[in-house]
């Protein structure tokens, strides 16, 4: 896909614009496209990274992915520069169920580089006539993004560990006083076991994160465990059974 | 000038998508017709279901990857009756790769899955590294190995390939002892035990620890390897390790390997199987070779005859 734009939003956060056909196919908010960083004659890297998909333009064709450079592929995606190639592929696995009617109101909770696929989420939401509270975590001020683009969709509370933007702590400090009827999450491991804990007696969608190798569900390497333990398959893929699922559908461990 | 002949197998083409990088097929086929496939060969079965390890299970390593993904599979008897008859709708030949952690396990699984009209050969996986019994076990003794390859041939209905193991000082040993068992072919390289450490944590990867490690860093070693076992037997090799495009296929051949199989490349590029065998008859073309089999081992060859199938 053509990249059509390409900045650092946050420290160590960049937002990359992809446009090409595969944006006609993104059917949910939390699908992800899996990139090829090194190009056709490289190998090194040689696995594909899998970035959730922030938001989608269809008329425009358009991708918008954010992602934390970290590592190696990340850290060459991060080279890539407006008006070249990448090779991605996608869109895949399962994402946010937006409802299709009933609308009411709606709980997002992000933690740090889990905060992009939401931003997508809570444009269907809203476009849905949801009402939605955003609870966005990041570890201090210069981890911080999207949060204007946010408050435009919904009443949106920042937290951060060091406590240098928004109110100091966790996410899960705030959730007790607000009114929702479905939630939404996604971010580490951690997050999202505390979140499960405090969303009781509604509906909790997560989206999960794992080491990948094929992307497309042939190789296991990201599976979870299925809670139901008359579950006839035992896991699930996080890749294409995923990566959202029910939170009572996967064990968090 | 593509199509190759195996105890057990009349190839359209000689590349495969090797065990465990493919599942059963299900995936790959919603992106391109099977029927292109020289073969497939299936995820490992054993005879009852196993959910395999912890993950984190795969770490990338430079120009390759680890995978400690502990034989996750359904179990024989769930591969048999729902995905095996999904496969039979393709014109394309089933090689079932079968593992087990006994003696025992590998015959009823080997027995169970040689019935089967799909199934048109075995590949004995005696070299898995990453289970706690069985697997590796198996495939680093040659008397073990030999053992296993007898008691599997003895209940087997269709032709057994096996699946070396490079974790081993002496492969052509190994190699020598299965033949002499009764093999009929030999699938090398398994992947190569190894592990990464991460700085932050400054402990493995891996929840395995260790890993198998595949893709192109491991191609010289399987080149060699290929080398070295196909001057001393008889029975075709299907060579595998780091394969990537068509040239690596050829280097094979001339290694002395009679067909392919293609591992971690399908996760880098899941249309590498096809695109290979659509390039591979220009390559041919360029080397002034007709039919591919003219090339099997021409690396060790003193000289070449036209038809070199005759002498495989």
């Amino acid at each position: 896909m053509l990249i059509t734009g390409h900045r650092e939003i946050a420290d160590n956060i960049f937002e990359l614009k992809l446009q090409g056909d595969m944006a006609a196919e993104v059917s949910q908010p939390g699908q992800f496209v899996h990139i090829r960083v090194s190009g056709s004659d490289s190998i090194t890297p040689l696995l594909r990274r899998p970035i959730s998909i922030c938001s989608v333009d269809k008329k425009e064709k358009e991708l918008t992915l954010i992602y934390r450079r970290s590592g190696l592929g990340t850290e060459r995606m991060a080279r890539a520069e407006k008006g070249s190639r990448l090779d991605a592929l996608g869109p895949l696995g399962h994402g946010f169920p937006v409802p299709q009617e009933d609308a009411g109101s709606a709980l997002i909770v992000g933690g740090g580089v889990g905060v992009p696929p939401l931003y997508g989420l809570s444009r269907e939401l809203v476009k849905k006539g949801f009402r939605v509270t955003h609870v966005l975590g990041f570890r201090s001020a210069k981890d911080v993004f999207y949060e204007q683009e946010f408050a435009t969709l919904g009443q949106t509370i920042i937290l951060t560990e060091d406590g240098t933007s928004g109110q100091k702590g966790l996410v899960t400090d705030v959730l007790d006083g607000l009114n929702y009827e479905a939630a939404f999450a996604c971010g580490p491991l951690p997050m999202l076991k505390a979140v499960k804990n405090k969303v009781t007696g509604r509906p909790l969608y997560i989206s999960l994160e794992q080491r990948m190798g094929c992307g497309i569900g042939a190789c296991l390497a990201c599976v979870v465990r299925a809670s139901d333990t008359n579950d006839g398959k035992g896991y699930r893929r996080v890749c294409c059974d995923g990566p959202v699922f029910k939170a009572e559908e996967v064990e968090l461990c | 000038m593509l199509e190759v002949h195996l105890p057990g197998l009349d190839l359209k083409n000689p590349v495969m998508p090797a065990s465990g990088c493919f599942a059963f097929g299900a995936e790959y086929g919603r992106l391109y017709d099977l029927s292109k496939l020289g073969a497939i060969i299936i995820k490992a079965a054993t005879l009852e279901p196993r959910f395999g390890n912890p993950t984190p299970r795969v770490a990338e390593t430079p120009g390759g990857m680890l995978n400690a993904i502990g034989l996750q599979n359904p179990g024989a008897d769930k591969i048999i009756s729902q995905e095996l008859p999904r496969l039979a709708d393709y014109d394309v030949p089933i090689i079932a790769n079968i593992a087990g952690s006994e003696m025992s396990d590998y015959v009823a699984t080997a027995k169970k899955l040689s019935e089967n009209p799909v199934v048109k050969a075995l590949e004995l996986n005696i070299s898995c590294p990453n289970v706690k019994h069985g697997g590796i076990m198996f495939g680093t003794v040659p008397e073990v190995a030999a053992e296993l390859t007898a008691k599997v041939k003895a209940v087997s209905k269709k032709p057994v390939y096996v699946k070396l193991s490079p974790n081993v000082t002496d492969i052509v040993a190994m190699a020598e002892a299965v033949e002499a068992a009764g093999a009929d072919g030999l699938s090398m390289i398994n992947t190569l035990l190894g592990m990464r450490i991460d700085l932050k944590t400054q402990k493995p990867v891996l929840a395995n620890k260790t890993g198998g490690l595949s893709g192109p860093a491991i191609k010289p070693v399987a080149i060699r390897m290929v080398y070295e076992v196909s001057q001393k037997v008889k029975i075709p090799i299907i060579g595998m390790g780091g394969i990537q495009n068509a040239d690596d296929v050829i280097e094979y051949f001339l290694a002395g390997a009679s067909a392919v199989a293609i591992g971690t490349a399908n996760f880098v590029d899941p249309f590498v199987c096809p695109k290979i065998i659509e390039q591979l008859p220009k390559k041919l073309e360029a080397l002034h070779v007709t039919d591919i089999n003219e090339l099997v081992g021409r690396s060790w060859r003193p000289c070449v005859k036209k038809n070199a199938s005759s002498l495989r």
